[in-house]
C-alpha cells in the first residue's frame, strides 16, 4: 500500500518533469525557458525522493525504479504522460496538476505516516513556487479561449491524478463540475513512446555505474 | 517591463547588480527571477527594480582643475609601514 503511494507520487512527479523538461530552449521567452526547466528539475528530485523511500521498501534503488521498469509497471496518471507541446495546454496542465497535488500532499503532510509526512511537507515548500507560477500563468491566460478549452479537455485527466475521495477537494478548488475522471492504471500510448527516450540511454549499458 | 536583478549573497552583505529579467509585471518578474538567481541557493534575497525606476547619472561638468580633492597624490604607504612597527613593538 505504502510502496504503491510512493510509486504513484514518484512517477507522476518524474514524468511530468520530464514532459515539462522537454521546453528547455523553446519555451515563449528566455525567462520562462529558464523558469520551467527549473521547475521540471525539481519535479525529478521530488521523484528521487520518493523513489529512495519506496526502494528501500521494496529492496532496490532509485534509478531501478525511475528507468529499469517495462511502461505497463509504471503507475503515472495519464495526465502526465500527454505530449503538449502546445503552451495553452501545457500551462492548463501545469496548472491542474499543481491544484490536484496540492490536495494530495496535504493529505499526506497530514497522515499518521510521519516519515512520509515529513517528505510531504518538504516537497509542499518546493511546490508554494510552482503554484506560484502556474497561478500567474493560468491568471494570465484565462480569458484566452485556447487556454479555457484546454483545462476543459484535460479536467478529466486531472481528475485521475487524485484518489476518489480527493476529487471534490480540487473540484472545489478550481471551479469545475466533478466528471468522470480519467484513471490512473491504464496508459496512453505517449508513455511508451516517452519511456523509448526517457531510459534509452540507460538501457544502452545495463548495469551501468554512472 | 525590464527589471535589473540585485542580488544579496549573504545575510548582511550588499547587494550587487546580477542581471535582468524581461518580464510583464513584478509577479512574473519574482516568479522567473526566483528561478534563475536562486534556485541554487546562490541567494539570501533579491531586490526586484523596474529599470525606468533608475535614475541614471552620467554627465559630469569637471571645468577647472579639481584634482586637490582627490587623494591619488598622497602615499599612505610610508605612514602604514610606521603605524604597524609601533603597532607590532612589545610595550
Amino acid at each position: 500500500m505504502r510502496e504503491s503511494l510512493l510509486l504513484d507520487l514518484a512517477d507522476d512527479e518524474l514524468v511530468l518533469g520530464w514532459r515539462d523538461s522537454e521546453w528547455t530552449g523553446i519555451a515563449p521567452t528566455l525567462e520562462e525557458d529558464v523558469a520551467f526547466s527549473s521547475i521540471a528539475q525539481n519535479e525529478i528530485g521530488h521523484a528521487r525522493a520518493l523513489y529512495e523511500l519506496a526502494a528501500r521498501e521494496l529492496g532496490t534503488d532509485a534509478d531501478a525504479l525511475a528507468f529499469d521498469r517495462a511502461p505497463d509497471e509504471y503507475r503515472c496518471a495519464p495526465l502526465v504522460e500527454l505530449h503538449l507541446l502546445d503552451w495553452a495546454r501545457t500551462i492548463a496542465r501545469r496548472y491542474l496538476y499543481e491544484e490536484a497535488d496540492r490536495v494530495r500532499i496535504s493529505a499526506l503532510a497530514a497522515s499518521g505516516d510521519t516519515e512520509l509526512a515529513g517528505l510531504a511537507a518538504k516537497i509542499d515548500r518546493e511546490e508554494t513556487y510552482h503554484r506560484l507560477h502556474a497561478e500567474l500563468w493560468a491568471g494570465r491566460l484565462r480569458g484566452e479561449p485556447r487556454f479555457r478549452a484546454a483545462v476543459a479537455e484535460l479536467w478529466p485527466y486531472a481528475l485521475g491524478v487524485l484518489e476518489p475521495e480527493l476529487r471534490p477537494e480540487l473540484a472545489a478548488r478550481v471551479g469545475l463540475e466533478p466528471a468522470p475522471a480519467v484513471e490512473r492504471g491504464a496508459h496512453t500510448p505517449a508513455l511508451a513512446e516517452l519511456w523509448e527516450t526517457m531510459t534509452e540511454v540507460r538501457r544502452s549499458a545495463p548495469g551501468a555505474q554512472w | 517591463m525590464i527589471f535589473e536583478v540585485f542580488r544579496q549573497e549573504r545575510k548582511g552583505q550588499p547587494f550587487q547588480h546580477a542581471g535582468s529579467v524581461v518580464a510583464p509585471d513584478a509577479a512574473f518578474a519574482d516568479a522567473w527571477a526566483r528561478e534563475q538567481y536562486g534556485r541554487r541557493g546562490e541567494s539570501e534575497a533579491l531586490w526586484l527594480v523596474p529599470r525606468e525606476s533608475i535614475h541614471q547619472v552620467t554627465e559630469w561638468a569637471d571645468e577647472f582643475d579639481l584634482k586637490y580633492r582627490r587623494v591619488d597624490g598622497y602615499s599612505i604607504k610610508e605612514r602604514l609601514r610606521v603605524a604597524r612597527e609601533l603597532a607590532a613593538r612589545p610595550r
